[in-house]
């Protein structure tokens, strides 16, 4: 694999400078992670991250909204602002000589946005609008509410609050939000692209350098266990969601347990593509994924069949999750290995990628694994070391979550 | 970047741009057919036979497909449009040969009954699937009645009854008149050898049946009309629109895409300030799309029911004045720069270069570098858009809407 040039830096104030310098592409992209996400949100104002994700951009330092999103498109950026539980998340990507005008801009953004408090009601009632939205797509609808079932409050919590919690939101507690949660310590900005590295590392210190250190705000987790609910919800299909415990990124078991999910659910050879979709016919769509938040990791599974069928689509695929410690073969593991190859190695085809993953890192590891060292611990996976994790980490105590008609009965033992 | 081509002697063309520089290479086969060549009596054949391609030949079985494309690591799809059938794949270059083969040999699909029954029940399940979706639904009953007695207007999964009545007969039928090689482009984006795919081709292709079975192409005339469908369980109410547009071959289109970006792209443009920055809207959007012979504007807006009336005019406000006045010189420069950076930044992946090189060579009969693209956009002028314009004009020709509304009465022009 070709050797990466990667320098990581920190500002005396904190911020976590990760760059990646990458010669055969055109475009710079960035990603920058502040600590500023929804689990952040005070209780019963759900939905502050979300508000500010979108206030953050009307307007910054001497631009008002229009301005900036004229001066942002003129650069040709394609960009965009979000809220996850722990971040809210500024990205975007452009060719590689506007990045540093484009830095000078997200300098103002980060450090002396406007929050214009005529702007708020726009920005909450764009909030709200996408709350209800997501309400016509059950599919979606129904893997965001098998998140916030299976992680503790406010862990897994809908990015967006909720309608209640919007209504009692003030322009005051956003700001607020903003005040509290926007510091250099913890935040990560990942470059990467075709630049100058020691230049832009000039221009991040000049821009960022004088950004004062805040402390970190406290957060109550709630307490959480397993369970099992059903959403009515008139369909043609029942949307079915499972999860179950796995390993946040930086555990040891990491790259066993994405093996173990990728072999469940990872593509059209998996488990549960085969046995739910091609065999049976019982659905479109079915796959199983890997969460990983800092400190924990969980499973995800989804299938969606029309209602009639849904209950035996949920059998089978509990059926496979438990039937996994049976083993597992070499040719499953090889096609694990060679999936996870050829994405490394078309990650550095693209700026965007390379800018998310090595910001990513940084927060989960505090610091960067290289494509190579990746590459050596797919590489290092056999099948007795999977099994050794799923007999550790078994797929049970399941959280189901089910959208449709009718609810279903969750049938743990049968095949 | 260098660009070759071949056609093979039963009508196979062959198109490729090599990047030295790329880690991968993309691999498109583009089948000039979908549902606007479909007869009624057989409605989703197209999209029908896209998934049983992968079900495999006598000599790789369903499993076996999926089990290769798996173990060379490949990203790979397909998918079914009005007019295109495309397979395709991205494999780092050494297994070129393999993802070659792979793909070539499942273009001649078994089509066995027994996989037939059991693949009817996946289409069944898609159909499902979308049919809980208020946009999709918006979409589909917005072609059929924009494009209504014209062949654009015909619906690519078919229906519950038209899929439950096909046979896999009919389905056989259908692959013999239209996955003939003449009306086949093998497009190849990246790092590759062009004697290592000619040879590729000349191996895996050559026995393909010749012939080109051609289409019939009408510029539609849309009769326009007003279709609401009332769902009282949606939220939000989904509103489409269509109004002609340049067809796919036209000198325009650039232009056309440009106007685009300034009406209705997601965000800095005359929508965005108008309905989705004030928080009117969820989403309004309006895009270019082109056809074969044809082309329109879509515009989406997604809403509270109750802001459909303010929102239907704050579109229709927008059209009449793009229309009267055009867009302004820093509109254009900002759109231009905006579509130039996509382009850039979509082609630096074989896979997103695979779409452009495949679409121009079966639209156009043209090779189109990045370079060629950002010098005719660099050089669109505001009379261009003006000349479009007036060819062309902005409107709500068609109007479709999913949502607890019952009509829409005057509130649509």
């Amino acid at each position: 694999m070709q050797a990466q040039d990667i320098r990581t830096t920190q500002l005396p104030n904190g911020l976590t400078l990760v760059m990646e310098r990458m010669p055969d592409v055109r475009s710079a992209a960035f990603s920058m992670l502040i600590p500023a996400g929804n689990i952040y949100d005070p209780p019963g104002q759900e939905g502050c991250a979300a508000v500010l994700s979108d206030l953050i951009t009307r307007g910054a330092g001497d631009r008002n909204s229009q301005q900036l999103a004229f001066d942002l498109d003129n650069l040709g950026l394609q960009r965009s602002e979000s809220a996850s539980g722990s971040h809210l998340g500024l990205s975007g990507a452009t060719i590689a000589d506007r990045l540093p005008d484009v830095l000078r801009i997200y300098a103002d953004i980060v450090l002396r946005p406007q929050l214009p408090a005529d702007q708020f009601e726009a920005a909450r009632a764009g909030i709200a609008q996408s709350l209800h939205s997501i309400e016509d797509e059950p599919r979606q609808k129904a893997m965001q509410e098998l998140r916030r079932r299976s992680y503790p409050s406010p862990w897994g919590l809908p990015s967006d609050g909720n309608l209640e919690g919007l209504s009692q939101l003030t322009a005051d507690t956003v700001r607020a939000h903003y005040e509290n949660c926007f510091r250099p310590s913890e935040t990560i900005l990942g470059i990467a692209g075709n630049f100058d590295v020691l230049a832009i590392q000039g221009l991040v210190e000049e821009y960022f350098g004088d950004w004062q250190d805040k402390p970190v705000p406290t957060v109550e987790v709630s307490d959480w266990a397993p369970n099992i609910s059903h959403i009515e919800h008139e369909s043609t299909q029942t949307h079915i969601g499972v999860a179950y415990e796995s390993v946040p990124y930086r555990d040891e078991g990491y790259y066993n347990a994405w093996a173990a999910v990728n072999i469940l659910g990872g593509g059209m050879s998996s488990r549960l593509f085969t046995e739910v979709r091609e065999k049976r016919g019982l659905c479109y769509s079915v796959y199983a994924s890997l969460s990983a938040l800092r400190d924990q990791g969980r499973v995800f599974c989804y299938a969606g069949s029309t209602n009639e069928r849904a209950q035996e689509t949920l059998d089978v695929m509990l059926a496979e999750l438990q039937r996994l410690p049976e083993g597992i073969e070499e040719g499953e593991l090889e096609r694990c290995k060679a999936g996870a190859k050829s994405s490394l190695i078309m990650q550095q085809e693209s700026s965007s990628s390379r800018a998310s993953a090595v910001a990513r890192d940084w927060y989960h590891l505090g610091r960067v694994t290289t494509l190579d060292e990746v590459h050596q611990k797919v590489d290092a996976l056999t099948v007795p070391s999977i099994l050794k994790y799923v007999d550790e980490h078994p797929a049970d105590n399941f959280t189901v979550l089910t959208l449709g008609p009718e609810s279903l009965e969750v049938n743990l033992g049968v095949s | 970047m260098e660009f070759h081509k071949a056609t093979l002697d039963n009508g196979l063309q062959i198109v490729a741009e090599q990047s030295p520089a790329a880690h991968s290479v993309a691999v498109g086969f583009f089948v000039r057919t979908g549902s606007r060549d479909e007869t009624q009596e057989v409605s989703g054949v197209s999209h029908f036979l896209e998934h049983m391609v992968f079900k495999g030949t006598d000599r790789f079985a369903a499993d076996d497909v999926n089990r290769i494309f798996d173990e060379i690591g490949a990203k790979y799809n397909a998918s079914t449009s009005e007019e295109v059938t495309l397979f395709y794949g991205a494999v780092l270059p050494e297994y070129l040969p393999r993802i070659f083969d792979l793909l070539a040999e499942i273009l001649r699909p078994s089509l066995r009954t027994d996989d037939f029954d059991t693949e009817k029940k996946v289409i069944l399940e898609e159909i499902g699937r979308y049919e809980d979706e208020p946009t999709f639904t918006a979409y589909e009953t917005l072609m059929q009645t924009h494009f209504a007695g014209h062949p654009l207007g015909q619906c690519i999964l078919g229906t519950v009854d038209s899929i439950n009545a096909l046979t896999a007969d009919q389905m056989r039928g259908y692959f013999n008149q239209r996955y003939l090689a003449g009306n086949i482009t093998l497009a190849v984006a990246g790092n590759f050898d062009w004697d290592e795919v000619l040879a590729l081709a000349e191996k895996q292709c050559k026995d393909w049946p010749a012939g080109d079975p051609g289409r019939t192409v009408t510029e539609a005339q849309p009769p326009g009309g007003i279709e609401v469908i009332t769902n009282p369980s949606s939220h939000h109410q989904h509103i489409m629109q269509m109004t002609p547009a340049p067809p796919s071959s036209h000198p325009d289109r650039y232009a056309a895409e440009l106007l685009g970006v300034i009406v209705g792209d997601d965000s800095g443009s005359r929508m965005y300030w108008d309905l989705v920055d004030p928080g009117y809207a969820e989403m309004a959007e309006m895009s270019y799309n082109d056809y074969d012979g044809s082309g329109v504007y879509l515009m989406y807006c997604g809403c509270a029911p109750e802001q459909t009336a303010e929102n239907m005019r704050r579109i229709e406000t927008i059209f009449h004045e793009v229309n009267d006045k055009g867009v302004t010189e820093e509109e254009l420069t900002q759109a231009k720069n905006k579509v130039s950076s996509r382009i850039v930044l979509r082609s630096e992946r074989p896979m997103g270069r695979l779409g452009a090189l495949g679409s121009n060579w079966l639209y156009r009969g043209e090779y189109r570098s990045v370079e060629d693209d950002l010098n005719v956009i660099a050089g669109i002028t505001s009379d261009d858009i003006r000349r479009l314009l007036d060819e062309y004009p902005l409107g709500q020709t068609t109007t479709t809407a999913v949502g607890p509304l019952e009509s829409l009465n005057g509130e649509v022009s």
